[in-house]
């Protein structure tokens, strides 16, 4: 957009606001909490309804990797705070190795991920195959929700880890400095996020008693 | 720079087709959201009038049932969806939240870009619904289960509509908050703020928290479509009370989404015409948020008859009242503006004041219905009907006309013919309540809702209210071509910067306003916004 005049309002919309960027992106962070609220609520209610049928759903999953993928969540989500403090410091290289780990982590969490649902795949477990169709209601609601919701999460990793490598990208261009690491901000925001969801998603699905 | 420069305003910056469509200018994002909200405005029209030509006699006339149950729901889902969710916050909002505030943009003007264009992908998406498969849905806009789930209509591409407008919303709420935050003038304190900014501070934040939980039932109403999981259809064990749950958690918060925004109007254009300061200035910017906030605690009355225990339903009932509570101060504290105003009586304020008779109505018979007593009887029938058009066109409809006519000569820099905007306003009103004082009748004799016939004794008020569609159809039409003669006419006299003598500052700039909005610092009233008594002077060049 064109300035044309010698005039102009000290506090334009088209001046960089980091303050603005990153409110817009808390902002944001509630839309998705809500966004898996209402899946949360659906959750609750079939649970409640089939506690049963839950319990021994969960039994399907397998724990030891669940458990693993949470440590590697937990764990990029480290390597992600800890590149905001080394651009913050001036340090572009750390910082960028350090997103290369998290992005590295989102690889090896999606790897896991692909395994555990062929598995479920491979035994007709997902919504429309045969032998999801003549589960007992309960069990078919289980499993509908665990491939919604950790589907859904993991649509969220894919996005965020793009966000990680467009931060890396532009911190490699120079675009990203000391001064200027808005961007980073906001990709660790998200993918603290994404963690957090996590953080609830495991427990209710893998950890039932 | 010269001052010619300065005085370019932002139509003659820059032509073309794409300097509009790929703009940023939150100006030009308004009006492309004119232009389109008003299409599919008279889209809804037309077929809310066909609804009411069926209807003009018992039996069928022209429409097969499947066909008028067509043609309701897509009345609603553009109405609502396409109309009344966006109209006031992305037209008014986008054009004059950020000169209100004495800037030159929103916090984000690519996103805003973005949104029109989600909500341009939201729209066709709609509207393909005709022309392909078995035509648009038939289940109604709130898309209840277990019908959604099983008829044959196009269900699932209303509803991913449904979820795509809804990311439309969300970045227009997510923007404004920022902006608010962010972008006011040097001096300009949240009480300071004009009202307008309050409402749509209240509203954008309603967009924000309650718009992703409908986007997440939509896709599910998809998946049972698809895989048949038994989430919300009872015949497969689902439960459909959750998923009327799910849609109200979201869709009565929309209702104050609709409405909000409309008290912003009345707020501005009240003290204009008044040429005093709005009475209650506090009061009225804290009951739009407590409206806000009691909103999400009341979706339960629309389902009063659906089952749900006696004690919930009693809760929802006492919470529906409460919400009548900073509704009505906003009220009083209008009436009492107006108390000792010096009134000129112009057509913006013509449309307040038809506003303000209009959603006492709607309100009122609102409360009839939020009791429990009355609603077993009325649940249903066409009184909800009435009421809810009486709120939403009488009130949020009227207060868009209202606002286009206030804004016009800033928007254009040019006046329409205020003797014809008068005529049109008396017809447009008289065609309103002859339309839908008569649902209320009909519907407290008896009639139910969403059906193409009805028994003989409905006969009189249906036929009452099939004329009354055809005089607020004139009305319309007289009120829009006046807009756009005004448009056209050659060789008129330009308005100054203030032609209403209002005081907020939009006023202060040229109309047209330039691109960067003002083309000198925009002063302040000493005391808030409605300060006429220390008025800056404005003045011409």
């Amino acid at each position: 957009m064109e300035h044309s005049s010698g005039f102009s309002l000290p506090n334009s919309g088209h001046n960089r606001d980091a303050e603005a960027s990153k409110m817009g992106m808390w902002l944001f962070l509630f839309t998705e909490l809500l966004l898996f609220g209402g899946l949360f609520v659906v959750y609750m209610v079939y649970r409640l309804l089939n506690h049963e049928a839950f319990l021994l759903s969960s039994f399907e999953l397998n724990v030891t990797m669940g458990t693993f993928n949470t440590v590697v969540l937990l764990v990029s989500s480290m390597t992600v705070a800890m590149s905001i403090t080394a651009i913050q410091k001036g340090n572009a290289a750390l910082s960028i190795r350090l997103l290369f780990v998290t992005l590295g982590a989102a690889v090896v969490f999606m790897v896991v991920k692909y395994f555990e649902w062929s598995a479920k795949i491979h035994h007709g477990l997902f919504p429309g195959q045969l032998v999801f169709d003549n589960l007992p209601k309960g069990e078919g609601l289980f499993f509908f929700l665990y491939f919604f919701m950790t589907g859904l999460h993991a649509l969220h990793i894919i996005i965020g880890a793009v966000l990680i490598a467009v931060v890396i990208y532009r911190t490699r261009k120079g675009l990203i400095t000391a001064e200027k690491y808005t961007l980073t901000e906001n990709a660790g925001l998200y993918w603290h996020l994404v963690d957090l969801i996590w953080i609830y998603l495991f427990p209710l699905f893998y950890l039932i008693h | 720079m010269t001052s010619t420069a300065l005085n370019v305003n932002f139509f003659q910056a820059k032509k073309g087709l794409f300097s509009w469509i790929f703009s940023v200018d939150h100006k030009r994002i308004g009006l492309l959201y004119l232009y389109s909200l008003l299409t599919f405005f008279l889209v809804g029209v037309t077929l809310g009038v066909l609804m009411r030509l069926e209807l003009l006699n018992p039996g069928k006339d022209f429409l097969e049932a499947k066909t008028y149950n067509q043609i309701f729901t897509l009345h609603g889902v553009i109405m609502i969806f396409l109309f009344i969710i966006p109209s006031i916050p992305a037209v008014f909002g986008n054009f004059f939240l950020p000169i209100m505030l004495g800037t030159d943009d929103v916090s984000f003007p690519r996103l805003n870009l973005l949104s029109w264009w989600i909500y341009i992908i939201g729209a066709i998406m709609a509207l393909s619904t005709l022309i392909w498969g078995d035509g648009p849905a038939d289940t109604g806009w709130t898309f209840y289960a277990p019908y959604s789930v099983k008829t044959g209509t196009n269900v699932t591409m209303s509803v991913l509509a449904a979820f795509v407008l809804g990311f439309s919303s969300i970045l227009t709420g997510l923007n404004f908050i920022v902006t608010i935050h962010r972008l006011r003038t040097p001096g300009m304190t949240f009480m300071k703020m004009p009202l307008f900014a309050w409402a749509l501070y209240a509203t954008s934040w309603i967009q924000l928290l309650a718009t992703p939980i409908i986007g997440i039932t939509l896709l599910m109403i998809v998946a049972e479509r698809f895989f048949g999981i038994g989430l919300f259809d009872p015949s497969i064990g689902g439960d459909p009370i959750l998923y009327q749950h799910l849609f109200w958690i979201y869709s009565h918060p929309a209702v104050y989404i609709m409405a909000l925004p409309a008290f912003g109007i009345v707020s501005e254009i009240l003290p204009t015409f008044t040429q005093r300061t709005i009475f209650g200035y506090k009061a009225i910017a804290f009951s739009s948020l407590a409206i806000a906030f009691v909103g999400y605690f009341v979706w339960g009355h629309h389902m009063f008859t659906a089952g749900m225990s006696g004690p919930a339903r009693i809760i929802f009932s006492v919470m529906t009242f409460l919400v009548a509570i900073p509704t009505a101060i906003k009220v009083f504290n209008w009436v009492a503006t107006l108390y000792k105003g010096s009134i000129d009586l112009q057509p913006p304020l013509l449309y307040m004041l038809g506003f303000i008779f209009q959603f006492m109505v709607g309100g009122l018979s609102g409360l009839v219905l939020g009791a429990l007593a009355t609603d077993i009887y009325l649940h249903d029938t066409y009184f909800v009907v009435g009421h809810f058009h009486y709120v939403m066109f009488g009130g949020t409809g009227f207060a868009f006309f209202g606002a286009l006519h206030y804004w016009y000569p800033k928007i254009w820099g040019k006046m329409y013919n205020i003797k014809i905007a008068n005529i049109a306003f008396a017809i447009f009103f008289v065609g309103f309540n002859m339309l839908y004082f008569p649902m209320m009748i009909a519907g407290l004799m008896g009639m139910p809702r969403r059906y193409y016939d009805y028994l003989p004794e409905f006969h009189l008020p249906n036929m009452i209210s099939t004329f009354g569609s055809w005089v607020l159809v004139t009305g319309l039409l007289l009120m829009l071509g006046n807009l756009i003669a005004g448009l056209r006419k050659k060789n008129q006299p330009k308005v100054g910067r203030d032609p209403w003598g209002g005081i907020t500052l939009e006023w202060q700039t040229l109309s047209p306003p330039p691109v960067q909005n003002f083309d000198r610092m925009p002063v302040l009233p000493k005391d808030g916004p409605y300060d006429y008594e220390h008025k800056p002077v404005i003045k011409e060049d």
